[in-house]
């Protein structure tokens, strides 16, 4: 498989901390987890892809530029429907009012939320408004979905829902590149486990492999604390 | 001089009786204050928002000027809409001085600074929540602040209010640009001003007993409707 992104020496620097240290990756698989210790820098290491942020150092290659879209941790929701959130994403990218009411509901149909779409967003369960915005996502047909720890906040019930609407959209053909603390969602979502530590890529490993038998020792004790 | 009590009493006679003099008065002092306040919110939130969300040279002076000038003295700016407007002035030709206009303009130029700093720090707070998710969906700048102006649409009104409060209070500018003359510009605050310096306590008091209700009810009811809708939207 040829990749879809290489990561050159990538680096950045705040506050004269670097939160990510010469990072090199080739991220070719169609789903990868990045896994590490809190404030290993997982979230800004994808928020660098996303381009939220811009390296102090070092590239990101994209051999051909993919259309993204991300999903945060904490769902933001306009003060509005839910479908007119769906919406909102979907006229941002200059899609035609009808149109982008059409596929808003497929959206929302997609992730099972069609019966409450004129509901106002806020007011919806934490669970519900995590499909909201993976339906927005969604709506947005991307070539790259990035996923920043998107049942961190939610129930086990609603936690299942998400990993399944995930799974779905990798169905669909989207790349998923995400980070989490679930190490069972883990091994369920991912094909490729990318583990930092301290800001530096520490490997790189096909996911039933770096659970049976990480190749470094940070990754094992990682692993070791983890697992209950 | 009247006695303290009858003043009350003739004061309490004017309201129930709807005395037509006072009520040109109250609608007046309504009419020019909310038109300059809509005048405020349509020119003070967008700079607000752009105050909060945008990234240009000078954005931290602009911030700095606006609270500034939320203290501005209003008979400092009656003063200055006075020269504008005054004959030798840059717009004397349009002859507003002396008219309700001329007070709507300058109660809006009082207005505009504190409508524009309350609306920043509202969506100042608000950008924070959703920077992120809003500039992942390819949100410009701009359209970033048109959204959150929407979004924030029941905070704001906090603003707006705050903007009426002040147009609604204040005697010194439209005393000087509108010259307080009986029946044309004579509002609430400087008829207050004026009759208790001649004596007339009861038309003061009538005024200063509506001036008061005016305020709390618009308050009031905005505060019920904002929770309303917070309620409604979360």
């Amino acid at each position: 498989m040829s990749p879809w992104l290489a990561i050159d020496r990538l680096s950045l620097t705040e506050g004269g901390t670097r939160i990510i240290d010469h990072a090199s990756l080739q991220l070719a698989a169609q789903r990868t987890v990045v896994l590490g210790p809190n404030g290993a820098g997982k979230s800004t290491l994808l928020r660098l892809i996303h381009g939220l942020l811009h390296p102090s150092g070092g590239a990101l290659n994209w051999p051909r530029k993919l259309t993204q879209a991300m999903v945060f941790q904490r769902p933001v929701m306009l003060r509005t429907t839910a479908l007119a959130n769906v919406i909102y994403g979907l006229k941002l990218k200059g899609h035609a009012t009808d149109e982008s009411r059409r596929r808003a509901m497929e959206s929302l149909a997609r992730v099972g939320l069609e019966q409450i779409a004129l509901r106002p967003a806020r007011l919806l369960s934490g669970g519900e408004q995590q499909r909201v915005t993976l339906a927005r996502a969604w709506a947005l047909e991307p070539e790259l979905l990035i996923l920043d720890e998107p049942t961190a906040s939610l129930d086990p019930a609603s936690s299942r829902e998400v990993e399944r609407i995930i799974n779905e959209i990798s169905a669909s053909g989207a790349r998923i590149l995400m980070t989490t603390h679930n190490l069972g969602q883990a091994r369920r979502i991912a094909e490729e486990i990318v583990f930092i530590d301290r800001g530096r890529i520490v490997e790189q490993t096909p996911v039933a492999q770096f659970f049976k038998l990480p190749q470094t020792e940070a990754a094992q004790r990682f692993l070791k604390e983890e697992t209950p | 001089m009247i006695e303290f009590n009858d003043a009350f009493l003739i004061a309490w006679h004017l309201v129930a009786g709807a005395d037509a003099r006072l009520s040109g008065i109250v609608m007046l002092s309504l009419r020019v204050s909310v038109a300059a306040t809509l005048i405020a919110c349509v020119v003070g939130m967008p700079i607000g928002a752009l105050l909060a969300v945008g990234r240009f040279p000078g954005r931290r002076a602009l911030i700095v000027l606006f609270n500034g000038l939320m203290g501005l003295p209003p008979v400092v700016v009656g003063l200055l809409v006075y020269l504008l407007l005054s004959r030798a002035g840059p717009l004397g030709s349009f002859g507003l001085l002396f008219s309700p206009t001329a007070m709507v303009i300058a109660q809006a130029v009082l207005v505009t600074p504190i409508v524009a700093a309350l609306t920043r720090q509202v969506i100042a707070d608000e950008w924070t929540e959703y920077r992120e998710q809003l500039r992942s969906l390819g949100a410009s700048r701009g359209r970033a602040a048109a959204t959150l102006l929407w979004d924030g649409r029941f905070s704001l009104s906090t603003a707006a209010l705050a903007g009426f409060g002040r147009a609604i209070a204040e005697v010194g500018a439209v005393m000087i640009v509108g010259g307080n003359i009986d029946g044309v510009t004579r509002v609430m605050t400087t008829t207050i001003a004026l009759e208790t310096s001649k004596g007339d306590l009861p038309l003061a008091l009538a005024l200063g007993g509506i001036l008061i209700v005016v305020v709390l009810s618009i308050n009031a009811v905005a505060y019920a409707l904002r929770g309303w809708a917070e309620r409604r939207w979360g």
